[in-house]
């Protein structure tokens, strides 16, 4: 359990620092596990590497802010990218629309809740709870 | 014919509490939160993996199906862990594991080799009960 709550704590470690410039090289040394071990400890353990996990909480994030209107130039620093280029090509290939598009799908996406909730909500639930009455 | 599975219900004690306990806790991604009144969301959240099914963490307030007494008997029920939800499945228990209980995951059964892999389990924060499973491989 211990090798466990090594590679746990090294998980733990970019969840909260996912943000920073974050060395990885580091991270396993600080777990005590050789590079090597390290990465393929924690492709065993979570299902990517670490790298591919960092990525995909920097994208996560990115969605987020994009998600609260702030702009694509700051969603790319804010969440640890250096390059808006490469951020934008990056989200457009795991996302399939540029930040930009994202970001006004959401935008209307949002517009369309507020003018009618219920027609994003299975109609069977809103009439068995009451919900479409109140 | 029935093709698939698109959202499934949990019942919450607390929306608020359920959101923190499925996604900052278990790491889950919210899909739909849109106010129904009294207070209450029509919350869905699911897996980062599996985006296609949605889990609905479903309010007990009284009103169409739930009268005062059906509310309270309900969340009583939920409380004391009478429903069991699902499986989930993980690609490592122990990490899993280890990494769920460092947040704080009430686990009631530790990883434990079974005939179909190795399954733990573990109360959400209202009281349901899941089980966390690694199949074995030829289950998959």
């Amino acid at each position: 359990m211990y090798m466990y709550k090594r590679i746990v704590d090294a998980k733990l470690y970019i969840d909260e620092h996912y943000l920073e410039s974050i060395d990885l090289d580091k991270i396993s040394d600080q777990a005590n596990f050789s590079k090597y071990h390290f990465l393929r400890l924690f492709k065993k353990s979570f299902g990517k590497s670490p790298h591919q996990y960092l990525i995909e909480l920097r994208l996560s994030e990115a969605r987020r802010l994009l998600k609260n209107k702030v702009s694509v130039k700051e969603t790319c620093f804010q969440v640890g990218f250096e390059s808006v280029p490469s951020f934008v090509r990056l989200f457009k290939r795991r996302e399939g629309l540029t930040p930009n598009e994202y970001a006004k799908k959401l935008d209307r996406l949002e517009q369309e809740k507020l003018a009618s909730p219920f027609s994003f909500i299975p109609g069977c639930f809103a009439s068995s709870y009451g919900w479409n009455k109140q | 014919m029935i093709t698939r599975l698109s959202h499934a219900s949990i019942y919450v004690l607390d929306q608020e509490s359920a959101y923190d306990f499925y996604v900052n806790k278990l790491g889950f991604v919210e899909k739909m939160k849109i106010p129904i009144g009294n207070d209450a969301f029509w919350l869905t959240v699911c897996p980062k993996d599996q985006k296609e099914v949605e889990i609905t963490l479903m309010p007990i307030h009284k009103g169409g199906m739930f009268n005062d007494e059906v509310a309270q008997n309900l969340s009583e029920l939920v409380k004391n862990g009478t429903f069991g939800f699902g499986v989930f499945q993980c690609t490592d228990i122990y990490a899993t594991y280890q990494e769920l209980k460092d947040k704080g995951v009430v686990f009631t059964k530790e990883p434990t080799q079974e005939f179909y892999g190795i399954e733990a389990m573990f109360r959400d924060d209202s009281g349901n009960w899941f089980s966390l499973t690694q199949f074995k491989q030829e289950n998959v």
